[in-house]
């Protein structure tokens, strides 16, 4: 049986509070409060309490881990996932893919870990004036988080489903590269988007999550932060609302928290929502807007062997060809990796019903995915979408599909089906809903370029959301400084996906764990007066 | 592709529809109030809906022994209503209006254009409501047809009876 660090810790007497059991409001305090626990957060917290802060982290979602993961769907989607992992845009025509829980995506990513391409780096400086972050700036940032979370390239065999992408495109004369990621001992299981069940994946929730709490840091769970409260320029305290054990339901009972200084880290649609809700001054209105996810298109082919794509780890092959081989600025450019297959998502995901959807769900083994995943956010005409709140305050992204966006998903399409037929596929199915199933390249060639591309028909998926609180070196284009800081509200950070001004062209957890550790890093010398020690 | 005028005018009838089923809808309710507990994620017209829809988009993928096939079928509901339970109050909510817009009669005939009340209603008049909805101009139909289609599938495909059909072996035992 593998051990369960979070049980032990909290046998260790960890001060962890559960804000579903709550029975009477709260009053607490820390030198930091960090909003959120997933890959922002959990960096924050780490460095912010190593360097001698009482740190107090807040989640939305609840505390689970080791032995409470089961690699089952049913159990999994809704307890560690955003609405059930069916987080939907503004017209329900994107699906969003955003963890809920104590170490929030990081718990339930599939591992992929890329340094924050070159080329995004010189644009954000060039077009936000971010040059502190290009060149070098990064790459300590990098070194360290790297070392800390065993990011290291997949040296195992990849499994056939991501095999099956680098022999088509090999065929093709597109290179493909190995991808690195965040494991120990990883038994290649392949149910990364399910929680680790062997604390393999180097996830927030087992190593800077504990190491904060092993500081003595406190984490509330189940505990929705409504809004910070600001006077005189600075946050005052902030206020959150205790929710049912489920997660959906919010309780009468609040907590309030006063700090020193105030991180949020509750991810792009979260953050945007903290700061609407709390109704601080925005008079650019650059709050939730440029929010950018990656839009996602996916193609769905049946092979003659197995694929078994359920097994094995997710992502362990990519190409950057359709990136590199433009210029960032032009037409819009895509990543391609692979999609693991489990019967829940993917019989949620593939187009069709009854007979015609049975008949492919029957060869669920033999099916391979591939992901195409669009850069959006460098081109005027991807200007991204924009974070609102509903009614009732919960946050909702209205995101446009634009002819620019088309144009992207159409050659997307086409190459994965060129690439998947390259491999050997006997049928190639872009998920659309009038997409039939091809039984050759030069059908699927016509076909796609005839296909009416508009929401609710392709099926469109982010899992990487981005922005809405974004960096700049000034308060018209941005929320927050290069440093993370709040342009008007100087106790005020924001750690997450969220500052990133555009999309990122890659996997984003790497690129948030260093710019959480600079920033971090930044803020503890601030508040100490001392160097922060590193944390590897 | 519909003119902003037909929108509007088909917006502003499925409005009034919607109104109307709301309005019967909390009548049920209230009638029902001390049988039911408190804030229900579905009410009473989504299971006949549910009925109805199900065998009809699990075509092909349900068991064929009729006892296994009713069982499924059952179940599949029962795991819906969980679903539906775990969502988001907004998301329960634009489901309870799409089952009562659905479960109420002239909604049923004219937007759904299935004549029969759901129980009576043949597999193809069931099919060819969801088919046009799946490709309808009109977006609310389109994001109702897929609000089904994530229901239905998320719910039968979470049994793990319905894993050897296709090839999936489930989850490895850890040791």
């Amino acid at each position: 049986m593998f051990p369960d660090p979070i049980a032990q810790g909290l046998a260790r007497g960890w001060k962890v509070i559960d804000a579903s059991r709550m029975t009477k409001d709260l009053v607490l305090e820390a030198d930091v409060v960090i909003v959120g626990t997933g890959a922002g957060g959990g960096v924050s917290a780490e460095i912010l309490s190593a360097a001698g802060l009482s740190v107090l982290m807040l989640e939305e979602g609840p505390l689970k881990s080791t032995h409470d993961f089961h690699m089952r769907e049913a159990e999994a989607y809704p307890q560690l996932y955003q609405e059930s992992a069916s987080r939907k845009t503004l017209d329900k025509a994107i699906t969003i893919l955003q963890g809920r829980c104590v170490g929030g995506s990081t718990t339930v990513n599939w591992t992929s870990s890329f340094r924050t391409p070159a080329a995004t780096l010189e644009y954000w400086r060039r077009e936000f004036g971010l040059g502190e972050l290009a060149g070098d700036g990064l790459v300590p940032w990098f070194e360290m988080m790297e070392r800390r979370l065993s990011i290291s390239p997949w040296d195992s065999a990849a499994n056939e489903n991501n095999e099956l992408l680098r022999r088509g495109a090999a065929s093709l004369g597109i290179p493909t590269g190995v991808i690195r990621r965040n494991v120990r001992g990883c038994l290649d299981l392949g149910y990364c988007g399910m929680g680790c069940p062997t604390n393999a994946k180097q996830s927030m929730l087992v190593t800077t999550l504990p190491a904060a709490l092993d500081r003595g840091a406190t984490l509330v769970t189940r505990a929705r932060v409504q809004r910070v409260v600001a006077r005189g320029g600075r946050v005052q305290h902030l206020q959150a609302t205790a929710l049912d054990s489920r997660g959906v339901h919010e309780l009468a009972y609040r907590v309030v928290v006063r700090a020193q200084h105030y991180v949020l880290a509750a991810g792009a649609i979260g953050s945007p929502a903290v700061l609407l809700r709390s109704a601080i001054p925005d008079p650019w209105r650059v709050v939730g807007a440029r929010t950018f996810i990656h839009p996602t298109v996916i193609s769905a082919a049946l092979m003659t062997e197995r694929v078994n794509g359920y097994a094995g780890a997710p992502q362990s092959l990519y190409s950057d060809h359709f990136l590199e081989s433009a210029p960032i600025d032009g037409p819009i450019g895509f990543k391609l990796e692979v999609a693991p297959l489990h019967p829940v998502l993917f019989g949620m995901t593939l187009q069709g019903f009854g007979a015609q959807h049975a008949a492919l769900m029957r060869e669920f083994a033999h099916a391979q995915v591939i992901l195409a995943l669009l850069r959006d956010g460098f081109h005027p005409d991807s200007p991204g979408g924009i974070v609102g709140l509903r009614r009732d305050g919960s946050p909702v992204l209205a995101y446009p599909l634009t002819p620019f966006l088309w144009d992207g998903v159409r050659r997307a399409l086409l190459t994965m089906a060129e690439i998947q037929f390259s491999a050997g596929a006997r049928k190639v199915y872009p998920v659309h809903e009038q997409a039939p199933g091809y039984t050759s390249w030069r059908e699927a060639k016509s076909a796609i370029a005839q296909l009416p591309l508009a929401p609710l028909l392709t099926r469109v998926v982010s899992a990487h959301v981005m922005g809405g609180c974004a960096m700049a070196d000034d308060p018209r284009r941005g929320v927050v400084d290069a440093r993370g800081r709040h342009f008007g509200v100087p106790n005020l950070s924001v750690h997450d996906a969220s500052v990133f001004p555009t999309s990122l062209g890659a996997n984003p957890q790497l690129s948030i764990y260093a710019l959480a550790a600079r920033n971090a890093s930044l803020l503890a010398r601030e508040l100490t007066g001392h160097p922060a020690p590193p944390v590897a | 592709m519909p003119s902003r005028r037909d929108f509007l005018k088909v917006g502003a009838s499925g409005a009034l529809l919607l109104a109307m089923a709301r309005v019967s809808r909390s009548r049920s309710a209230t009638q029902r109030a001390e049988a039911i507990p408190p804030e229900p994620a579905l009410d009473g017209g989504a299971s006949e809906v549910l009925a109805a829809i199900v065998p009809v988009v699990l075509a092909g993928a349900l068991p064929v022994d009729p006892s296994a096939r009713s069982a499924s079928i059952a179940a599949t509901i029962e795991r819906a209503y969980r679903t539906v339970s775990g969502l988001p109050p907004h998301s329960q909510s634009d489901l309870r209006d799409l089952f009562a817009l659905l479960a109420f009669a002239p909604a049923r005939w004219l937007l759904a254009g299935v004549r029969h009340p759901w129980r009576q209603a043949s597999g193809a008049e069931i099919d060819g409501f969801l088919q046009r909805w799946r490709l309808s101009g009109w977006a609310l139909k389109q994001q109702a047809y897929q609000a089904l289609h994530e229901l239905v599938f998320a719910a039968f495909y979470a049994d793990p009876a319905s894993w050897p059909p296709i090839g999936y072996p489930g989850p490895p035992r850890l040791t």
